[in-house]
């Protein structure tokens, strides 16, 4: 069967020329960045200007740049590792996160509460899913340890007002940390005029490997370490450097950043036809999220009287695949947390469908989806 | 023949076992275009926990088959419907003295109901099970075959079916012996090839329908008389549901000729006991009837009948009964008709249909 694939939020395909970067440092260049010789040697030369570039891409220093094996566990570093070093230090012990954040944060934070005695505090969101700032600014009391609001969400697509968050922590000295996960490589980020103090991403979301993944942590902020063990990272996280990894994420990050700007408009296009094709063709359809200020390849829509789990499952047996925030692989469909979130209805909130679109997805393959997806909602409203 | 399978999409109901995952190998051998699908039932020791797969390895094990064959593989939620539709009755029945076939049940509505339609809506052509019996197309009429291992045919649960859904159905299994499937399934490689057959009804949780029933219907567990035939009180019982019919044990000894449960009083709480000689019936009722071809046959006809699943047929003849129903009638006397359980009519290898037993009539008896 020809398949097409619009799932790009859950993962992307690796790049070509990332793995050609790559290969060498599988089998040539193999060495331990720790080891004395000139084997670890080489392996290090190469860490430290994977580091640097991406500092610079970023606007932050060197030292700055944590590596780290998933998106998951720089929010779980983030999260974890400043809340314990302010509660230690300064005796502050809340953490304000979103309703709508990627489970790595709200279920790092759910424990911090329930096995470490922080106090949780939700934070206001609008109909779209942004953070309202109003909000925030009465919730930035003096025990708040840190704050982490989600970049672009993973789910409604929605891009967070980060700037202003970010001057809103730093007006109250407290600690901010973005989860950008599905933001970076698609949106130039510059962490030091958006005043964001911790942010996290993984290589897969923009065309690199699997496994690896970036915590930047900004000086003066105090993390302790969640893997301990031996002195990379600063001592901040420890384990041998995923060496191809690495150059892998440096090289599909620069890559990302050279073609974005290009292949957002591109993308921009292809997401507003679908969302109003949607809208138009299928009655009883509405769109999640942000209707402009949204990840450029990123539509979500729910559909009045649809299980989002059957309709994924339909589509995957058309050759779509797509995703739901309530489905499930052991089918076990849970109205979506995000969507209740967002005031949906719990019927509403099991009928999500998430199409996310990237640089292989041609106009063809959109209007493939378009003419099939109607089709497939009216066979299970039946 | 194969060129035009490729066009026919199949969903196999996968449950982890060795027969359904040998039915899906067949299936992909036969080039079909093959979907793989799990339903995930209420079960009683997964109601509460949170996430957790009912039971969690049979998933495993099936979503590894369907990956070893290459084909895709899903899970689809029907555990409301499927305590609406199957647990709830079987619970109830149990308070009205019956002995319901849960299984024919979940087959007639949930498995040819629910899923069968939702498949269909998704754009398959037809449904595929494990079960071991046969469909063929006569004349524009599908017939429903005994499997061809005697030891393992299933006729007897899918004897609720009709033509729409045997016309959507495909048996992998029916010319297949057991012995030959666990050979395939060693061929294939597949890792279930050596799991044991599922044995107890699969909602009722490890510790057997007995313990289920204690739990959700505990009125049918109250305390009454055990009493022979001419009044005679002989001994107290522990609830009606601990029995079934024709049972031995667990009445007392003490007695001077051994004693089975010959009836189930369900309206003074008392067991009806008697000997060898009391046991059996000569003729019984049977309601909610399904007829294989949709056409109720000509009475009086004779068939066989059988009366369980693992039940040997005999010659009985229907007749037409009020209400519905009809009557069958014995040749000689028969033990352990049981009300509730399924009676399944046959002619030669075919189901002819199929329907609830209602009541028993006792050996020179009325009804």
């Amino acid at each position: 069967m020809d398949r097409i694939y619009l799932d790009y939020a859950a993962t992307t395909p690796l790049d070509p020329n990332v793995l050609e970067e790559m290969t060498p440092y599988f089998t040539q260049i193999f060495g331990n960045p720790s080891s004395s010789h000139y084997f670890g040697q080489q392996a290090e030369g190469i860490l430290e200007e994977c580091r640097s570039k991406i500092a610079s891409i970023f606007h932050v220093q060197p030292d700055e740049i944590i590596f780290t094996a998933s998106g998951s566990e720089g929010d779980n570093l983030a999260l974890r590792g400043t809340a314990f070093t302010q509660k230690s230090k300064y005796g502050k012990d809340t953490i304000l996160i979103s309703p709508v954040e990627h489970p790595a944060v709200a279920n790092t934070a759910r424990q911090l509460k329930e096995q470490f005695d922080f106090k949780v505090i939700e934070l206001r969101i609008d109909d779209f899913g942004q953070i309202i700032l109003d909000d925030l600014n009465d919730k930035l009391i003096d025990r708040v340890a840190i704050v982490s609001t989600i970049f672009a969400n993973n789910e409604i697509g929605t891009i967070n007002p980060i700037h202003e968050i970010g001057r809103l922590c730093h007006e109250k000295g407290v600690p901010f940390h973005t989860d950008a996960v599905q933001a970076c490589g698609r949106l130039p980020i510059n962490v030091e005029e958006s005043e964001i103090d911790l942010l996290s991403f993984a290589a897969h979301k923009f065309y690199g490997p699997k496994g690896v993944g970036v915590l930047i942590r900004r000086k003066p902020i105090e993390i302790n370490a969640q893997i301990t063990g031996g002195k990379q990272e600063h001592k901040l996280r420890a384990g041998t450097h995923n060496i191809p990894g690495i150059v892998g994420l440096t090289a599909a990050l620069e890559l990302s950043l050279q073609q974005c700007g290009v292949e957002n408009q591109r993308l921009i296009i292809l997401r507003d036809q679908m969302i109003r094709s949607v809208l138009e063709q299928i009655s009883g359809s509405h769109l999640t999220g942000h209707p402009t200020n949204r990840s450029s390849n990123h539509a979500s829509f729910v559909f009045d009287g649809i299980k989002g789990n059957d309709l994924v499952i339909m589509l995957d047996m058309a050759g779509f695949a797509c995703s739901s925030g309530s489905a499930c692989k052991v089918g076990d469909p849970k109205p979506s947390k995000v969507l209740l979130a967002l005031g949906l209805t719990t019927e509403l909130a099991v009928g999500s469908l998430r199409v996310t679109l990237g640089k292989y997805t041609t106009t063809e393959q959109v209007k493939r989806f378009l003419e099939f997806l109607p089709e497939a909602v009216k066979n299970l409203r039946k | 023949m194969i060129m035009t399978n490729q066009n026919k999409k199949v969903v196999i109901a996968m449950s982890g076992g060795v027969d359904s995952s040998v039915a899906a190998a067949l299936l992909v051998e036969q080039k079909y275009s093959v979907t793989g699908m799990m339903l995930k039932l209420w079960s009683d020791e997964c109601s509460e926990s949170e996430n957790a797969c009912c039971p969690p390895e049979a998933i495993d094990q099936a979503r590894q088959v369907a990956n070893i064959l290459k084909i895709p593989f899903y899970v689809l939620d029907v555990r409301d419907l499927f305590k609406q539709i199957v647990v709830d009755p079987f619970i109830e029945a149990y308070q009205f003295g019956l002995t319901p076939n849960p299984c024919y049940l979940c087959n007639q509505n949930i498995r040819w109901g629910i899923f069968l339609n939702r498949i269909l809506d998704m754009g398959n052509d037809f449904l595929a099970t494990g079960h071991y019996a046969r469909i063929n197309k006569i004349e524009n009429l599908y017939t429903l075959r005994k499997g061809v291992d005697p030891l393992k045919d299933q006729s007897y649960v899918l004897s609720g079916l009709n033509q729409t859904q045997l016309a959507h159905t495909l048996l992998p299994l029916g010319n297949y012996h057991k012995t030959q499937v666990r050979e395939l399934a060693r061929e294939y490689q597949l890792p279930v090839a050596e799991k044991p057959d599922s044995q107890d009804l699969c909602f009722v949780g490890q510790s057997g329908y007995r313990d289920f029933l204690r739990r959700h219907s505990p009125d049918t567990f109250l305390p009454g008389e055990i009493r022979q035939f001419d009044g005679q009180i002989v001994g107290t019982h522990d609830g009606l549901a601990n029995y079934t019919i024709g049972q031995r044990k667990g009445l007392g000894s003490g007695n001077a000729e051994p004693v089975y449960v010959i009836k189930k009083e369900i309206s003074t709480n008392e067991l009806i006991v008697g000997t060898k000689s009391e046991l059996g019936n000569i003729s019984f009722s049977i309601t909610h009837l399904n007829w294989i071809s949709g056409k109720t046959p000509t009475f009086p006809v004779e068939l066989e009948v059988k009366i369980r699943y693992q039940a040997q047929p005999v010659l009985a003849t229907l007749r037409e009964g009020t209400n519905q129903t009809i009557l069958a009638e014995l040749k000689s006397p028969l033990r352990d008709i049981t009300p509730g359980q399924i009676a399944v009519f046959y002619q030669e290898n075919s189901v002819v249909g199929s329907g609830m037993i209602q009541s028993t009539v006792q050996k020179g008896g009325t009804l």
